[in-house]
């Protein structure tokens, strides 16, 4: 029988203040599971500002500090700077940001953070726009999206731009550990959350973290979504330690992006054809995504494990 | 003690060094980078056991501090300029935080045009972000302030940043003598800070946190109270700090020679240093004139300046920042404060000294002249090229 793997502890209380279906909420609990209550937490305003509820109230079981939305990096390595002054050695340091406070106007301050090499964790949940201000475009909302700022009327049909890679600006710094998680995909998002918790350097996690009413899906199929997000290959699961890719998920082959389109109101306004080029374009990253990881493969002779020793 | 010839920037270095800061993090901008060059050396060698964050920007640096604040350690940064501009919301996030942060501005012009000459616009544009500002006038006020700001902005009841400006080069670059109190003697006036409402990892709590206007109203009456709170402890630290060191520098307002005057000059920075000689000298001529020294913009002395008010008919205000569409910044806040006084005297402005546009004793000389004759209360550009007015346009 399989063993569960997911600690029972829970860090994210009962009467948060999030949508139904929440995919950022689902993403901190998981995360929470996984780094344990020895976490301090940077939050900027974000949905989570929100939902961890208004003063004399929290949602969360651990330390938090809430920075402004362009600051998330430089406040962790000011946390992490105080705990070692301090003494505080067995603190994880956790900036959780949303796409905007991490790729767009929190940019400069994370590639501080990891050229500077702080010995923290940065976690971006990917919600694609900007959703506490009321769904406008972020950078990380995808091509043909609709957002309030990306009308589908007159002239226009959606984001013209495609999705900022995150994980490549991530990667270009070398950091110690980079992943991708998805809370449909529990186990495999506690796991890199523990290993994201017991790597030091900085390490960053981008999280797949659908918004019912950002997207326009029901709430209840946040977690559908989101499996069908990772097996249709838009959002393929790894994991970049000192430079090593491997696909956490591989399953067979790609599912058609057609259903992951279909079900959300944001992207109602496709045709079949535009469809089809998303599609054309998850298979090309995929592909690269899997050279890659050949590529990084370390050398076969390493990776064979020794069974018996050789005769001497 | 040991006596050090130091710039008004190792100054804070060395004070920043004796206060045994813990996380110093700040981003380089001229005039105030040998502040932290020093202060680099001083981690590099093992003189001051701090973690040196190396930052991307001030905005960043300022947040390493507060953030590093937030969780209880003692904290430093340091600007000018540019480099205080950029760091505006993280003003407020600081004061609103609670952070007691320290931080040394060397008053630079603002740009455009780019100049790096002493100019105090960059700090009064931050008057209303709730930080402390302490404005020294020689390398031993500097050193002195910034061990009296740990001390004062640290006490349970105040917890707020403060600033500790320098005039550029005048104190930035200028070498002086400067007595540098012994290690023992400043751990004794300033013990290790005491945790008061940090963050505290393993359990649930939250610092800076989000409310509505249930809570909001009282969070900023907190900050009145603390702020408030400010004027007398600063006696007391200074008091303190007088007993250890037996140097004083007169509390918010400190004056010079206004028993009896007919005008005063008020001044900030460097300039008082000027004025007092000034002020020396037309005594000796007979005249009867005296000064008082702005030592801290926030909170603003209201008191100290009524009761001056009540002694003088003439005060002049010395103002190094233009402010656009009123008088001067510190001429505006002098005439509020003392319009619930039964004494209301007349006060001028003069602008004087921007840009880092040196101020001599005769520029001083003529402005006692004015205000001694027949003063208005229209701003005065002192040492204004009259041909080159309008060839900038
Ligand atoms: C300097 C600044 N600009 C704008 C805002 C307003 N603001 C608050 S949350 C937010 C959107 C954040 O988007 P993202 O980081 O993607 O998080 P999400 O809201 O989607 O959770 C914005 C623009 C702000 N708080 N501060």
């Amino acid at each position: 029988m399989a063993k569960l793997t997911i600690p029972a502890q829970e860090l994210m209380y009962r009467g948060h203040a999030a949508c139904p279906g929440c995919g950022p909420a689902l993403a901190m609990r998981l995360l929470l599971k996984g780094l344990g209550p020895r976490t301090i937490l940077s939050i900027p305003a974000c949905c989570w500002t929100v939902i961890a509820t208004p003063f004399p109230t929290t949602a969360l079981g651990v330390a938090v500090l809430d920075n402004p939305i362009e600051a998330t990096g430089a406040s962790i390595s000011g946390l992490r700077a105080a705990a070692d002054a301090l003494g505080l050695d067995d603190v994880t340091v956790v900036g959780f940001a949303g796409d905007g406070g991490t790729a767009d106007i929190g940019l400069q301050a994370l590639s501080g953070m990891l050229e500077r090499r702080t010995n923290a964790l940065f976690v971006m949940y990917d919600n694609e726009g900007y959703m506490n201000t009321g769904i406008q475009r972020s950078g990380a909302t995808p091509r043909g999206a609709w957002t309030t700022t990306t009308p589908v009327e007159g002239g226009r049909h959606g984001k013209r731009e495609a999705k900022k890679e995150i994980m490549g600006i991530v990667l270009a710094h070398h950091p110690a550990y980079a992943a991708t998680v998805n809370p449909a995909f529990p186990e495999d998002f506690v796991r890199k959350a523990e290993k994201a918790r017991d790597v030091r350097g900085p390490r960053f996690l981008h999280v797949f973290a659908p918004c019912p009413p950002g997207w326009k899906f029901s709430s209840e199929e946040t977690i559908a979504l989101g499996r069908l997000a990772t097996e249709s290959g838009l959002f393929p699961l790894y994991e970049v330690e000192d430079g090593v890719y491997r696909l956490t998920r591989k399953g067979g082959s790609l599912k058609p992006v057609d259903e992951y389109v279909r079900r959300q109101g944001r992207f109602r306004h496709w045709s079949p054809e535009e469809i089809r080029e998303l599609g054309d374009e998850v298979r090309a990253r995929w592909e690269a995504l899997l050279r890659l990881e050949r590529e990084t493969a370390p050398a076969r002779a390493a990776a064979t494990p020794v069974l018996a020793p050789a005769p001497a | 003690m040991t006596r050090e010839v130091l710039s008004g920037n190792y100054a804070q270095s060395y004070a920043v060094r004796l206060a045994r800061a813990q996380v110093v993090s700040a981003y380089p901008i001229t005039p105030q980078t040998t502040i932290v060059e020093k202060l680099a050396e001083f981690v590099a060698t093992g003189a001051l056991k701090a973690q040196f964050v190396e930052v991307e920007s001030e905005h960043s640096a300022l947040q390493v501090v507060v953030s590093a604040a937030g969780l209880g350690a003692r904290t430093y940064t340091a600007t000018s300029s540019q480099g205080l501009l950029l760091m505006h919301e993280l003003m407020h996030w600081a004061s609103g935080m609670r952070a007691p942060v320290v931080m040394g501005v060397v008053n630079r012009a603002v740009a455009p045009p780019w100049n790096i000459g002493a100019d105090h616009t960059d700090t009064i544009s931050q008057r209303d972000t709730g930080w402390i500002q302490l404005y020294p006038e020689s390398n031993q006020e500097v050193l002195d302030t910034v061990l009296e700001a740990y001390r004062l902005c640290e006490m349970e009841d105040v917890r707020l940043p403060a600033m500790v400006t320098e005039d550029a080069f005048y104190l930035s670059h200028t070498y002086e003598p400067v007595d540098v109190p012994a290690a023992e003697l400043v751990d004794r006036f300033l013990p290790p800070r005491e945790a008061h409402a940090v963050l505290v990892p393993g359990r649930a709590n939250r610092l800076g946190s989000f409310t509505g206007p249930d809570h909001y109203v009282e969070f900023r009456h907190e900050l009145a109270r603390a702020t408030a709170a400010v004027p007398r402890r600063l006696l007391e630290v200074e008091e303190e700090y007088r007993r250890l060191t037996g140097r004083a520098y007169g509390g918010a307002l400190p004056t010079y020679r206004t028993e009896g005057a007919d005008a005063v000059l008020v001044t900030m920075g460097t300039i008082g240093t000027t004025a007092r000689t000034v002020v020396d000298e037309l005594r000796a001529e007979g005249r009867k004139v005296g000064l008082a020294k702005l030592r801290v913009f926030r909170p603003f002395p209201e008191e100290e300046l009524r009761h001056l008010a009540g002694e003088v008919d003439r005060l002049g205000v010395v103002d190094r920042a233009y402010t656009f569409g009123a008088a001067g910044p510190a001429a505006t806040e002098v005439r509020a404060a003392i319009y619930p006084s039964p004494h209301r005297p007349l006060v001028a402005d003069f602008l004087a000294g921007v840009g880092g546009r040196d101020v001599t004793p005769a520029h001083v000389r003529r402005m006692f002249d004015e205000l001694l004759g027949a003063p208005t209360a229209e701003t005065r550009w002192v040492d204004l090229a009259p041909e080159e007015v309008g060839a900038h346009g």
